[in-house]
């Protein structure tokens, strides 16, 4: 069974790679790649994975998840430029790809239980783009 | 992994309708879908692709490069369109949703090793919303 809990927070960003021209970033990225930044609504769900819990009935306490997401994600990154104020993105490009995974990162030992696990993370950089980050995976299929 | 999923509008009328079966059969099937001079939706297509981050720029799926392929595979032949009238594939083919996102994923299957030449990213799905309540959805594995 699959549990998911949404949250938002807003934060600005750049998408651009240091090793390139000002040129050569703004063909790759666009307007993301605007030095002075820009900013979303960034919306995150998170699912689990688990078997409920025979006595509680429960895959995992909602209001723990929400205290994970809090504290993990929403604290450190709502209201920052991500770049300048959340590493690993002082180094790390903010692509909704590399915030994904960081937040998979941050929360993923939070989740692992018995009875849960961490399923995927799906960011939303706007209403029309999304990820979705099931982990480290073999690039096979 | 990742998947990378982009979210698009269009706007297009289509008729129900089945040559081979009777008016009345017709009707009945398709209740009022078959309404003779159609109508029309504002149909929500969502494509995903899977792959790997470029370790250059971070992304699995370049958006803008997506945007150009479906904006000339999807968009441009089906927006304000007549999909019975206007679109080849259904001329002989009922255009239903399902019908539609066959076909849908087909154009963007075909057209994808031109648009993503590398071995990443790779089309994995599409999911198109007749209305709010209709929901249709197949991977690119479906098609041959």
């Amino acid at each position: 069974m699959l549990i998911t809990r949404k949250v938002e927070f807003s934060a600005s960003h750049v998408c651009r790679n240091p090793r390139l021209s000002d040129e050569e970033n703004q063909r790759v990225f666009g307007l993301a790649a605007n030095p002075n930044g820009h900013g979303h609504n960034y919306l995150l769900e998170v699912s689990l994975e688990g078997e409920p819990d025979p006595f509680t009935g429960m895959v995992f306490d909602l209001k723990e998840m929400k205290e994970v997401l809090n504290r993990e994600v929403v604290e450190p990154f709502d209201h920052r430029f991500l770049n300048h104020e959340v590493p690993p993105f002082d180094h790390v490009i903010p692509t909704p790809e590399n915030i994904a995974r960081d937040i998979w990162r941050r929360i993923e030992p939070h989740f692992a239980r018995p009875r849960s696990r961490l399923h995927s993370v799906r960011l939303y950089e706007t209403p029309d783009l999304y990820v979705d980050y099931f982990g480290e995976q073999p690039c096979s299929a | 992994m990742f998947r990378v999923t982009r979210r698009y509008q269009f706007a297009a009328s289509h008729r129900l309708h089945a040559p081979a079966l009777s008016d009345e059969e017709n009707r009945r099937l398709y209740g009022k879908c078959n309404n003779p001079f159609g109508h029309g939706h504002n149909y929500v297509l969502e494509v995903s692709a899977r792959g790997p981050a470029d370790a250059n720029t971070g992304s699995a799926v370049d958006p803008r490069r997506l945007d150009e392929l479906v904006a000339r595979e999807v968009l441009q032949p089906f927006e304000h369109r007549n999909l019975n009238s206007d679109v080849e594939a259904f001329r002989d083919l009922t255009p239903t949703s399902e019908n539609l996102a066959v076909e849908i994923c087909r154009r963007l299957k075909r057209s994808w090793p031109a648009a993503f030449p590398g071995e990443w990213p790779k089309l994995e799905k599409v999911r198109i919303a007749e209305t709010a309540r209709n929901i249709f959805e197949m991977g690119a594995h479906e098609i041959q």
